[in-house]
């Protein structure tokens, strides 16, 4: 791979390692059993969970534990470019999967068999880095709600953007055609085990890089887990006052 | 490593949050240990009895539990029995034997003990690893509830409500004079002038929103003067409630019995029970 880095200066001046100005809130949606909102840079992902609640169709029903269901959506206007069709797509699918796939390893809903956690992520303005936004936010929403979990969840988005390993992208560095291209890989991290529990990539990168990629990430995360953490709590001493 | 406390008492705990290291401390309800460090598996608040640590839960789901004391709305009338829901993910069967000491016959008509859209408060009397749920109507208490509305509030909240042995709910009831049921589940009950009700709404939404605070029930009591003009006591209703409850059913399910309708028998009428049922075999 080339060593020649095209990406002198990332195009809103941050640092490599820097993330987005991220800013979270815990409690936006009454209705629900749990709820959270996360915001990094432009990108905003609300999350609400319902339930553990009665499963409907049946045959999903498993009498061994209950399951976690998670529905992505992108608003109409919400990003770059082309309006998003609403309603469900192959890629809103897929996304809902591997958040899913993202947050059952902390999850336990063993004590509510035949039943299901319904998550809601809605996106009402995307400048990337949205499945990742989704995963925070909905990890603080399942906390919220009081379900049993050993870990919280915390996701970004790593990559190589012109030869130069970043933290964070924008869509302005995700549609990098310079030199190099870019390379986009979305991490998940359970922060107290450094365990991973998202990793895809779009674009190609060298086995070193890819390493040194899921370490920057680990360490953005432990900066999400704190906002995470501050969110929560501030949640319910705010009751208190 | 050495034992160390990591988070005060009273304070809340973030899933995954070390609250104490070291092998001396316990973990308890909604704490794991994960080798040497004791961490919170769920959101709540710390509380710390001796080398035990605990998590209270602040949100979520009522999750059913043996003897609870539930209000309940018939969903379905089944073959020999009802089913109820009470906002949970789960439903909870009542059984005939359980419902009444009537005898009732083959085929009878169930609707009318329960119709579909009836609140009871009844108990939890069973629960499988299935959560299949069984309830009862017998015991002190438990009743149909005819008129008055059902308020929904935070069920982790409900021992605030009730307060201790009951007393500020009682002093709820005394200020506004109205009937109040307070059910586990998060449901309560209301029954009394309609000005009064909205006071007593407002009340138990206060207690809601400030269920972590001390000194609430001077609060709630000066609220409670302030809106109805009455002074109250706490201490005036201790452990009163059940008590309350019987005296009022008793009393008023005679009361406005409109003959043909009988709900609630207690369960001292055995012998007539029987007796009737003897008469219906012929």
């Amino acid at each position: 791979m080339k060593s020649s880095k095209s990406y002198k200066e990332r195009f809103d001046k941050r640092g490599w390692e820097e993330c987005r100005p991220m800013t979270a809130k815990v409690g936006i949606i009454p209705e629900a059993d749990g709820s959270a909102m996360f915001q990094v840079g432009n990108t905003k992902a609300l999350a609400a969970v319902y339930g553990p609640r009665d499963l409907h169709p049946k045959f999903m029903q498993n009498p061994k534990t209950g399951i976690l269901r998670v529905n992505y959506n992108m608003m109409p206007f919400s990003g770059h470019g082309e309006r998003v069709r609403p309603g469900g797509s192959r890629r809103s699918k897929e996304l809902g999967l591997v958040i899913e796939n993202s947050l059952m390893p902390v999850l336990n809903l063993k004590e509510y068999p035949n039943s299901v956690v319904d998550v809601f992520i809605e996106l009402p303005q995307t400048d990337a880095g949205t499945r990742c936004a989704g995963i925070v936010a909905a990890s603080m929403a399942l906390a919220h709600a009081g379900l049993e979990m050993t870990d919280m969840v915390a996701a970004v988005a790593v990559g190589k953007v012109g030869g130069q390993l970043v933290v964070d992208l924008t869509y302005d560095e995700e549609a990098y055609d310079g030199e190099g291209g870019a390379t986009d890989l979305p991490v998940a991290v359970l922060p107290n085990s450094g365990k991973v529990t998202l990793l895809q990539m779009d674009g190609g990168v060298s086995r070193e890089d890819l390493k040194e990629a899921v370490e920057m990430a680990k360490r953005a995360s432990m900066q999400i887990y704190d906002l995470q953490k501050k969110a929560l709590k501030e949640s319910f001493t705010e009751v208190q006052k | 490593m050495q034992s160390e406390l990591k988070i005060k008492e009273k304070e809340i705990a973030v899933p995954g949050e070390v609250l104490a290291t070291g092998l001396e401390f316990i973990p308890g309800a909604g704490v794991y240990r994960d080798n040497e460090f004791v961490r919170a598996g769920r959101m709540g608040l710390v509380s710390i009895e001796g080398k035990v640590i605990k998590l209270t839960q602040l949100n979520g789901q009522y999750i059913p539990k043996m003897n609870d004391k539930i209000i309940a709305r018939v969903i379905d009338v089944l073959m020999t029995g009802w089913r109820f829901s009470f906002d949970s993910p789960y439903s909870a069967v009542l059984q005939l034997k359980d419902a009444s000491s009537d005898f009732i016959g083959r085929g009878a008509d169930l609707t009318q003990y329960y119709n579909i859209g009836d609140y009871v408060f009844c108990k939890i009397t069973n629960i499988t690893s299935q959560k299949l749920i069984d309830i009862t109507m017998r015991g002190p208490g438990l009743r149909k509830l005819q008129g008055g509305r059902i308020v929904e509030v935070n069920a982790f909240k409900i021992p605030r409500i009730i307060g201790k042995d009951g007393s500020m709910v009682g002093m709820i009831k005394q200020a506004t004079g109205a009937n109040i049921v307070v059910g586990q589940n998060g449901s309560v009950w209301i029954d009394g002038s309609p000005d009064m009700e909205l006071i007593a709404i407002d009340a138990i939404r206060m207690i809601e929103a400030q269920a972590h605070l001390s000194g609430l029930t001077d609060r709630i009591k000066a609220f409670l003067k302030e809106k109805t003009g009455k002074d109250v006591h706490p201490v005036a209703a201790p452990e009163s409630e059940e008590r309350d409850e019987r005296s009022d059913s008793d009393g008023g399910e005679r009361r406005d019995d409109r003959g043909e309708r009988r709900d609630f028998r207690p369960r001292r009428d055995f012998n007539s029970g029987r007796e009737q049922r003897f008469r219906g075999r012929r």
